[in-house]
Formats: structure tokens, C-alpha cells, sequence
């Protein structure tokens, strides 16, 4: 009755290809593209600042990871991005994030227009109530997208890059997503996501609620999504932060509680040879 | 540790018998009702016309209580849901959004009797229409659209802030969101809420003996579309006595050898009705959802 989780056959090889990615030339030219651009970042909640001064650039078509304490507001930087903030109404945001150039908070600019552009995947999978076609057609039918072919086209093209297609495509109509397992569910939202075509796909803590096999089969993925997409994800675990990016952002928390960024640079490096002593410590498992 | 044992089976079979009391309820009603209708109920009492010599029928009186639960319906159904989402998605909080809670509240449990003489001051006498269906079924729509909205209201705020981020960030309005993902997911609560508003409107007697009136018509005829007269059953300016009414005037007044006979039978005429009410509305409830979630 139950179609069998495949998910437990990933090879050894793969792992071992996973576990320290390529440093990725970024264009022709050689000096990296940047997507997007964030200057003079705060964040408040209410009165109290939750984050302050981030000034950071992320690389298009690669991969960036935001590590550090709780509390040290990698999540609420990464929510900066696609203005989710803006569904938390203490939430004030000053500076700007430029996205190719275009400030996402400059007058006039919708947040639902951003949304289109940059996606975001959420720590616990949030599969809608709906069959599995359904949850990835669900967007393209919201931006209008109505003819049958297309969309079934949508569907198919998106549960392939999200390596979900072999395991669901014979129901693709008659299984709920909720009855995945947290894996496949996980890899059905960021399916969705694709659907809507977006330049930025951010994630936050995608693999937290996943165990070891599932989270290898979610990192695999994003390792082959950051050929098209820019992908920033905020993650606990710095292994997977040392495994899927090629940039890593450390952020640190303030006895007041107020995060800022402490460091940034090629993951490799701020691993190995790190600038900071804070980042020393906490990559070295010093400290959290 | 056997203490704990024991409490715990003590609560589970507490809970059990309640539960099986309930139902036991339940069924009893409908026992009692159907027996005593038994001898009495046909077709010619369901769809026949009301006699003061004979057993009779109850078509024109089921006809009323039916016209009358679409009316109200019709105008709390919309009205109720529309609310809802206002109150619900929309309003946010503050002194204004209370003071509505508050009031939606008090009006849905003051005293039916005390509704039905406002009703009878604004929708029978200020308006001139004196005893008709629209009456009856503004005045129900006075206590019913506040349990309507206030019961939406919940079953909206029931469904997870995780669904609503989803869909938002995937660059979907609030509006796109709140149609596709919040309303779908809160059908079964709506429902709910239209199961109790029609149930109040089955059983509902006190609010509609001033506005819909206790005159029984012997006969309609259904041919007469004409809808403002008086004497069209299909016009909202009828006097409109439901099942309800006629069983309180029955057990109140009525005189003639059948009366008992015809109460109870109409009473089992009124449960299993509401009964396929209910039923029927889950059942509705399902399909929209599947139709929903699906398109």
C-alpha cells in the first residue's frame, strides 16, 4: 500500500562528493555576481533592537550560510529578505536590502511582489492540506496560471529539480502532502517554491525537524539548486553550513541582545582561518 | 502508581458513560417521537392540509419552517461568514473589536422572548407588514448572525499561522491566501456554525409567535407566484406559523380530538428533520472542502 521511502539509498559517494563542495567560479569574469546587497540593516521589534549595522553581500547562483547563537537574528535578517517581517507587526526594519540593485523596503514596493522573487522555506515542512499536485500548482494558479498543460508542466518540472518525482508521480492527485514523510514533505515545499520561479530561495533551518538520511537527501538538493538559484540558508549546524555553502555569515548576539554580523567570507576559510576569536571559538566548539 | 492506574480508569469510564448518556439522550428523543408517530404519520400528513375535524396534515406549516430557514439563511449565511473574516483577518484588536466580541456575545444570548418583542416593535409594526416570513426571519437573523460570525471568526483563527506563511510566501495576497488556504481549511467549523444557527431556527418558538404569526394556513397555492401577496407561499410577506410554533399552539390551546396525535407526529416530523439538516450539511461541508483544496 505504501509506496517504499527511497530516501535511504543515497550512495556513499555522493556523501563524500557532499562533504566539501567545489569552490564555484561565480561568472566569466571571475569577480562574483552579486544578488543581493544588504547596507546598514536594523532590525527593531517594538522599541527593542533585535538586530543592528548588517552590511553584507551574497553571491548570486551559490550558496550562503548564516550560522550563530540563538537569538543572534540570522532568522530575522533572512525574513528581511523576502519582507516577511512585515507579517509581524512590531517589526520595523531600517537601511536597505538591495535586490539587483532595487531596494526591497524603497517607497511603493510591494512585499507580495517581492515574495515572487525571493521564496522561502520554512523550518518545519508546511505542506498544505491539498494533494500533491495541488501544493505545487498552488502558486502559478495564484499568479494566474490556468492552462492544464502548463501547469502540469510546472508540476512535473518542479518535483524533478526538487528529486521528489520518482517517488510521488504515480499519485501525483490522490496522496495528500500531508501524508509524506518530513522528508519528502520538506522537499514537496521547496517544489513549491520553485514553481513560482523566484531568483532567491531563502531557507530557513530546513532540515532541523528532519533526520540524518532525509537532511542528506534536502543538502544534495540545494548543492544542485544553486546552479539557477541563489540560496541563503540559516542553519544550527555547522557542519551543514561547512557542507552546502560556499559562503558563510557568522552572527553573534550582544549581552543586550541586539545580533549583528561578526564575520563573513568563503566558508572554507572562515572555518580554518577564521579573523575573528569569536569565530575561532564557535566554529571550534567553544561555545554553543 | 496504582492510584494513578485507577484514577485513570476511573476518568476513562466517567467520560464513557457520559458519552454513552448523551447518545442515549439522543436516541430516546427520536425513539419516543417516532413511536408515538407511528399510527399517525403518512404522506398525506406531511404534504395535507390542517383540519379541525380530522387528523389533517402539516404541508403548509413544513413548507413555512423551511421557507423560513432559507430566508434567514440567505441573509445570515453571507452576512455571517463576510463578518467572520472581518473580525477574524482583518480587524486586528482594540476597544472597538472587544466591544463587537462583547456585543455579538450579549445578543446571542439574550432571551428569544425579549428578541421577538423588538422584533414585533420594528419588523411587524414600525415597518406596517404586520405577521410575515421576512419578519420572522429578520428577527431570527437578529441573534443568529452574531452566532454566525463569532463562530467563523473562531474557526478562522483555528487554522495554523504555518498555512497562512506558506502561502504568503509564496507572493500570494492576504485576499488570495485567505480564499485558497484559510477559508477551505475552516469549512468544518463554518459548518458547525451553520448547523447551530439553522438548529435555532428549527426549534426557535418565543421569537417568531409576534413576528411570523401563529395563524394557520388551511391551504396554499403554489400556483400564485405574485410576491407581494399576502397569500403567496412563495411571497416573503406571508404569514408564516413554522413546526415549532404550531406544536407550542398545539400543547397551549389546541382543542379537537387529534391534538396529541398531531404534536408528537410533528414533532418527529421537526427531529428527523433537523437530523437530515445536520447530516446534510456535513456531508455539503465535505464536498466543498475536497472542491476547494482541489481547483
Amino acid at each position: 500500500m505504501t509506496t517504499q521511502n527511497p530516501e535511504g539509498s543515497t550512495t556513499a559517494a555522493q556523501s563524500i562528493t557532499l562533504a566539501m563542495p567545489a569552490a564555484r567560479p561565480s561568472n566569466a569574469s571571475g569577480t562574483p555576481e552579486i544578488k543581493v546587497k544588504v547596507r546598514d540593516l536594523e532590525v527593531y521589534y517594538g522599541t527593542r533592537r533585535a538586530v543592528r549595522d548588517v552590511n553584507m553581500d551574497i553571491a548570486a547562483r551559490s550558496v550562503t550560510a548564516f550560522i550563530g547563537p540563538s537569538g543572534c537574528g540570522k532568522s530575522t535578517i533572512l525574513r528581511c529578505f523576502d519582507r516577511m517581517n512585515d507579517l509581524i507587526p512590531s517589526a520595523r526594519v531600517r537601511g536597505s536590502v538591495l535586490l539587483d540593485g532595487e531596494d526591497l523596503y524603497g517607497p511603493g514596493v510591494q512585499p507580495v511582489e517581492v515574495r515572487r522573487r525571493v521564496g522561502l522555506v520554512f523550518q518545519r515542512p508546511n505542506p498544505f492540506p491539498m494533494s500533491i499536485y495541488e501544493n505545487v500548482a498552488y502558486g502559478p494558479r495564484r499568479q494566474g496560471v490556468a492552462d492544464r498543460a502548463r501547469l502540469d508542466e510546472i508540476v512535473e518540472q518542479s518535483l524533478r529539480r526538487s528529486a521528489l518525482w520518482d517517488e510521488v508521480k504515480d499519485d501525483l492527485r490522490k496522496k495528500s502532502g500531508l501524508s509524506l514523510s518530513g522528508g519528502q514533505q520538506q522537499r514537496l515545499c521547496i517544489a513549491r517554491t520553485m514553481a513560482v520561479d523566484p531568483e532567491v530561495i531563502l531557507m530557513d533551518e530546513p532540515c532541523s525537524a528532519l533526520d540524518p538520511i532525509a537532511t542528506q537527501r534536502i543538502e544534495e538538493l540545494i548543492e544542485e539548486l544553486a546552479a539557477t538559484f541563489t540560496i541563503v540558508i540559516v542553519t544550527h549546524n555547522m557542519q551543514q553550513a561547512s557542507r552546502v555553502s560556499q559562503t558563510t555569515a557568522l552572527f553573534w548576539v550582544d549581552p543586550d541582545r541586539t545580533g549583528h554580523l561578526v564575520e563573513m567570507g568563503p566558508t572554507q576559510q572562515l572555518f580554518t582561518a577564521p579573523r575573528e576569536r569569536i569565530t575561532e571559538d564557535y566554529v571550534s566548539g567553544r561555545f554553543g | 502508581m496504582r492510584r494513578v492506574i485507577l484514577a485513570d480508569r476511573i476518568a476513562t469510564g466517567t467520560l464513557w458513560a457520559i458519552g454513552i448518556l448523551v447518545v442515549a439522550i439522543l436516541g430516546a428523543i427520536i425513539l419516543h417521537f417516532v413511536l408515538a408517530a407511528l399510527g399517525t404519520f403518512s404522506l398525506s400528513f406531511l404534504f395535507g392540509n390542517p383540519s379541525d375535524t380530522t387528523v389533517g396534515g402539516i404541508g403548509p406549516i413544513l413548507w413555512n419552517s423551511l421557507y423560513i430557514l432559507v430566508l434567514t439563511m440567505l441573509i445570515t449565511v453571507p452576512l455571517g461568514i463576510a463578518g467572520g473574516i472581518y473580525m477574524a483577518e482583518y480587524a486586528g484588536t482594540g476597544r472597538l473589536t472587544d466591544a463587537i466580541r462583547l456585543s455579538q456575545e450579549l445578543i446571542s444570548s439574550v432571551p428569544s422572548i425579549v428578541v421577538g418583542l423588538f422584533g414585533l416593535a420594528l419588523f411587524v409594526n414600525a415597518t406596517h407588514w404586520s405577521f410575515t416570513a421576512l419578519g420572522g426571519a429578520l428577527t431570527l437573523t437578529v441573534f443568529n448572525l452574531p452566532l454566525m460570525s463569532r463562530l467563523t471568526e473562531q474557526a478562522l483563527r483555528a487554522v495554523p499561522t504555518e498555512e497562512r506563511n506558506g502561502s504568503l510566501a509564496l507572493g500570494c495576497t492576504k485576499w488570495q491566501t485567505i480564499q485558497h488556504v484559510v477559508l477551505p481549511l475552516a469549512i468544518p467549523g463554518i459548518v458547525t456554525g451553520i448547523i447551530l444557527t439553522a438548529g435555532r431556527i428549527f426549534g426557535e418558538a418565543a421569537a417568531l409567535l409576534f413576528t411570523a404569526g401563529l395563524s394557520t394556513p388551511s391551504a396554499y397555492n403554489f400556483a400564485n407566484f405574485n410576491l407581494t401577496d399576502a397569500r403567496s407561499p412563495w411571497s416573503p410577506f406571508h404569514p408564516a406559523t413554522t413546526l415549532s410554533v404550531y406544536i407550542w399552539k398545539l400543547n397551549s390551546e389546541g382543542l379537537g380530538d387529534f391534538v396529541r396525535q398531531i404534536a408528537d407526529t410533528s414533532s418527529a416530523v421537526l427531529v428527523v428533520l433537523v437530523l437530515v439538516f445536520n447530516l446534510g450539511a456535513r456531508g455539503l461541508g465535505r464536498v466543498l472542502q475536497r472542491h476547494l483544496t482541489s481547483a
